[in-house]
């Protein structure tokens, strides 16, 4: 196995996930393309973890999966509040941060 | 390794092509079903790379709490579980130049840092007490931040979501 | 004459706990700070007894190492080193290199913590009167201690980052208080001014204190043991003709860029004056007397590199003297056409740090130093006489011609300061100012920087006359405007209702003691300071040169280079500190104890290190004394006598003399604008370099990318503005236009960029995360 097929698996996961988060409009489909690029990183220090004999990336992984999971809570808490003001999580019309 | 590589081929075709129909599906419910087969694949590919306990830890907080999450969330938010036209943005397009860029970039870098470098085949897996002894040793500084972070998120995700 | 003492070289060094501990010095006021922000409103005080009582400690604590500093030099053999009193602690750890915190206590910086530490104190006390009933009273106080905070971390700094720190918590408070009173738009712009000009200079410290790091690290560590951050490794290393000369060269430019624009040097001068748009108080601490005075600290205290890097005895002019000399004539000019007694004294400070910086480049470091310690006193006391004025006599103006005049009969304390203080700035004997600017001059000359010592003179003369005119128009003739007791809704008294006017009714009055009293100790001061470095009464008076100025001589590193973590760095004795003033250094007296003396800052020592380059004092002359003197006694009668003619008597030939005569009106009207800089900075950088590249981005958004993607015209002409906006608006920062576009445009000019479309922000973040990675792997390919 070549460390490459995992890196670049992962940046193929990381750009999709980027696409996900400029394109979509809901945002709870934003949030699930966030979990793509989460997913895409943890790759990536499993890969370099194993290349290097080392255990961290095993730990960092773990943290990211604690980490995306608080994400993921707040994250929808915070769209069930701007749901419940508003009747609506399209972000584009959330556009409140306008100077 | 040829069985090895097989099934990495297989697990990432079935990756991407799921990662892509998350991205573009017009159904919220179908897309957070394709998800889980990314998660899923995810794992797979963990366990390829020696790391058992991240990938069973995968399985058990993305595919079993996240993704039942999401679910939640889409049903509390969304009257309709069909298909509807305005998922994507009106400026969607602006994400395939900016992420096609990217992968462009991050392809170059990596092929011309890592080439043909083999990844190590006779090393074993790496033991859910070699983790715990890193992260109750050395990472434990990190370990009690995280801990309050996710006491944070509980505490922030009650008080945002509760109706009063 | 060195026999005796060669054979007690080595004696032990004393010290003591004040000089152990001298890093308490700025943590007092930072604590202090910290006490005020959170518990100063429900003090009695409102907080800003904690101010003054902090300022109090340290000034006990910074004298007390001062008295134990002196008692070390004492203590030690005619040549032996000072060493500097180090203490270093790691302060983290980043891939594998350690960044410490410490203190770094020699001679030099003693003098700047006392400096600072009593003007601080003084000050806060004046301002407990001046800001009182002020609506942000605690805030004031809270800002000023952690300025001094700032100030007094730079100079006990251990090493650069730590300096860095110091110099970047007084960049911000300066904002802070320039932009006190921020309801009016003139305050908050000058602030930004301020803060954008001395950024643009910053970075110059950044990759200076870079450059520097990575060229020297690996022989401080194997030499010292020391981090390529360390003040004493730098200085050392700069002198072991180890460094190749570009390295060390852009390094001492890098870094003194960052001095220009901190201290004021031309061409980043100009935030200066509009900084006087601050509280009196901040403009008597700020911008006189202690942050514009970082600049110049920072090349005394890594003079070494300095001196290598610019080549400081090798040729008639280098960079720090040359901008040094031209500061010090065109802020002196400049000074003649202002009409606001604040602008004068600003454009004066200028003026005075050009001639520190012109007396650093030419290697005449203890007259410059002495001359940051003389001048602190007599600018302080300028500056808050000019308060007390505006304070109690022309209802918070500052404007010399409009409220001004005769006010001697008013005010006969404030008179009497301001006389002294006026007299010490001309450098008249024998005030503080004669016996170090005189010094400067006249070292200056002796150096070999001949061009130079005739263009301090002309400053000399300019300084003279340009005070003379203040002094005229303030305090003779006739009362005019607010003084006169006229009404003031005129001239919009913006911070009358901000600042609690309750005695603006009374005319003209002297102000009460918590003003003068600062006035008059500071007075004193002007007139006594002199005397620590009196080098016109022989040898025993120069008390400064024997305690502060570094001792240049070869320590054997292996005498201290176990590595240990409180190890004195070798100081350095220039030969002038012992020999009979006048005497040429002492190159035949080199072969003493195995050290050969003076090869510091000339050659490569062979063994062993050197901390302070050979430097040369000029034989003191009572001949050339009085020529400066009398130089300046002409300059005061002409200047006093064109002013009588001019504001008092009306003579119909000066009156409009500059509008009738074509070239003399050239003049003033080049003066009055500054010499354009502002227009330069506005009109040139911004519109002749950013407009091009903003229509340029502008044409491509418009023809060709609206091109291929068709649909998309509208959000690819929002991609063009926000190009055109933002680089428009970096390089108006860049540039440090400041004060007409920063304020104009933030709000407008932003909000197109705003648009509040989250995906938008996502879409540029990425793309320029990809582009920001295509030039990495570009540049390292």
């Amino acid at each position: 196995m070549l460390v490459n097929q995992f890196l670049i698996l992962a940046a193929v996961l990381f750009c999709i996930g980027v696409y996900g988060v400029i394109a979509r409009r809901n945002a709870v489909m934003v949030l699930m393309s966030i979990e793509l690029i989460l997913n895409s990183v943890n790759i990536n220090f499993l890969a370099f973890a194993l290349r290097n004999g080392s255990v961290d990336g095993h730990v960092f992984a773990l943290y990211i999966i604690a980490v995306a999971a608080a994400e993921v809570g707040v994250g929808l808490a915070l769209v069930l509040l701007v749901y419940r003001n508003r009747k609506s999580i399209a972000l584009d019309e959330l556009s409140e941060m306008k100077g | 390794m040829v069985a090895q590589n097989i099934a990495f081929g297989i697990i990432a075709v079935i990756m991407v092509v799921g990662a892509l129909r998350v991205v573009t599906v017009n159904n919220v419910v179908h897309a957070a079903l394709w998800l889980v087969l990314v998660l899923a694949g995810a794992a797979a590919q963990y366990i390829l790379l020696a790391a058992e306990f991240v990938a069973v830890t995968q399985v058990l907080v993305y595919i079993g709490a996240v993704m039942v999450l999401f679910l939640f969330g889409t049903m509390l938010t969304r009257a309709q579980l069909g298909k509807e036209k305005q998922l994507n943005n009106p400026t969607w397009y602006f994400g395939i130049p900016a992420s096609l860029l990217l992968l462009g970039v991050m392809i170059l870098a990596l092929t011309s840092s890592f080439g043909d470098e083999k990844l190590p085949t006779d090393s074993e897996l790496v033991s859910t007490q070699a983790i715990s002894d890193q992260i109750f040793g050395p990472y434990l500084l990190p370990f009690w931040a995280l801990s309050f972070v996710l006491l944070a998120a509980i505490i922030g995700a009650i008080v945002l979501a509760r109706k009063d | 004459m060195f026999a005796e003492a060669s054979t007690v070289a080595h004696e032990a060094l004393s010290s003591g706990w004040f000089l152990e501990h001298a890093f308490l010095i700025p943590v007092i006021p930072a604590v202090a700070f910290a006490l005020i922000i959170f518990f100063g409103k429900k003090l009695p005080m409102k907080g800003s007894e904690l101010g003054v009582l902090s300022m109090v400690a340290s000034l006990v604590f910074s004298v007390g190492a001062a008295l134990q500093w002196i008692n070390r030099v004492n203590g030690a053999t005619e040549e032996q080193y000072i060493d500097p009193v180090i203490r270093s602690w790691t302060w983290w750890n980043s891939g594998g290199f350690e960044f410490g915190i410490g203190q770094h206590i020699d001679g030099l910086s003693l003098t700047i913590l006392v400096v600072v530490a009593f003007i601080s104190s003084l000050v806060q006390i004046y301002s407990l009167e001046y800001l009182r009933g002020d609506r942000r009273y605690t805030h004031f106080f809270a800002s000023l201690t952690l300025f001094s905070a700032g100030m007094l971390n730079m100079v006990v700094a251990e090493n650069m980052i730590q300096l860095i720190l110091g110099w970047e918590i007084m960049g911000l408070c300066s904002f802070m208080l320039i932009g006190h009173w921020w309801e009016e738009g003139a305050n908050s712009r000058a602030a930004l001014k301020a803060f954008f000009t001395t950024r643009t200079g910053d970075i110059g410290l950044l990759v200076g204190t870079s450059v520097l790091f990575f060229s020297a690290n690996s022989w401080t560590q194997e030499h010292l043991g020391v981090s390529g951050f360390s003040i004493r490794g730098l200085s050392a290393w700069a002198l072991s003709g180890n460094p190749g000369h570009a390295a060390i060269t852009v390094g001492a430019v890098a870094l003194f860029i960052a001095c220009i624009g901190k201290s004021g040097q031309f061409p980043l001068h100009t935030w200066l004056p509009d900084a006087m748009a601050g509280p009196t108080p901040v403009s008597s601490l700020l911008h006189s007397s202690t942050m514009v005075v970082a600049g110049v600290f920072l090349v005394a205290r890594l003079y070494p590199v300095f001196f290598e890097g610019m080549n400081i005895f090798g040729s008639g002019v280098n960079l720090i003297t040359l901008i040094g000399g031209i500061t010090i004539v065109i802020a002196a000019a400049l000074a003649f056409v202002q009409t606001d007694i604040k602008k004068v004294l600003a454009y004066s400070t200028v003026s005075q740090l050009g001639y520190m910086m012109m007396g650093l480049g030419a290697g005449a470091w203890m007259p410059a130093v002495f001359h940051i310690f003389t001048h602190a006193f007599f600018k302080a006391c300028l500056f808050l006489a000019a308060g007390s004025i505006s304070h109690s006599a022309s209802h918070h103006s500052f404007e010399m011609k409009k409220d001004m005049g005769g006010l001697r009969k008013f005010m006969p304390i404030t008179f009497t300061t301001w006389i002294i203080s006026t007299l010490a700035l001309c450098g008249v004997f024998p005030f503080a100012g004669f016996f170090s600017k005189d010094e400067i001059i006249d070292n200056v000359g002796h150096n070999g920087y001949q061009v130079f010592m005739v263009v301090g003179l002309v400053g000399a003369f300019m300084t003279a006359a340009y005070m003379t005119r203040a002094t005229y128009l303030t305090f003779f003739g006739e009362p005019r405007g607010a003084s006169a007791g006229e009404s003031h809704d005129d001239h919009g008294d913006a911070h009358g209702e901000v600042h609690g006017d309750a005695h603006a009714s009374h005319g003209p009055h002297e102000s009460n003691l918590l003003i003068t009293v600062p006035l008059m100790i500071l007075a004193t001061l002007a007139l006594g300071a002199g005397l620590f470095n009196a080098t016109p009464f022989g040898e025993s008076w120069e008390r400064m040169t024997k305690w502060v100025e570094p001792r240049s001589v070869v320590v054997e590193d292996m005498d201290h280079a176990a590595v240990g973590e409180t190890r004195g760095v070798p100081a350095a004795i220039a030969a002038g500190a012992e020999a009979p003033v006048g005497e040429e250094p002492h190159a035949a007296e080199g072969e003493h104890g195995g050290h050969a003396k003076s090869v510091c800052g000339t050659s490569t020592p062979e063994k062993g290190i050197c901390n302070a380059p050979q430097l040369q004092h000029a034989p003191f002359k009572w001949s050339k004394a009085a020529m400066s003197v009398i130089i300046v006694l002409v300059g005061m009668l002409i200047s006093w006598l064109i002013s009588v003619q001019m504001y008092t008597k009306k003579s119909g030939f000066f009156v409009g003399l500059t509008s009738r005569n074509k070239l003399l009106a050239l003049g003033y009207r080049f003066l009055v604008n500054k010499y354009y800089l502002d227009h330069l900075y506005e009109k040139v950088f911004v519109h002749g370099i950013a407009h091009p590249i903003a229509k340029a981005a502008y044409w491509v958004n418009q023809n060709i990318l609206d091109g291929i993607v068709n649909g998309a015209g509208l959000v690819a002409r929002r991609v063009a503005g926000w190009v055109y906006r933002n680089v428009d608006q970096r390089v108006v920062d860049g540039a440090v236009n400041g004060s007409g576009a920063v304020a104009r445009g933030t709000g407008n000019v932003l909000r197109p960029v705003q648009s509040g479309k989250v995906s938008q922000y996502g879409a540029l973040l990425f793309a320029a995360a990809a582009v920001a990675g295509l030039v990495l792997i570009i540049v390292n390919t």
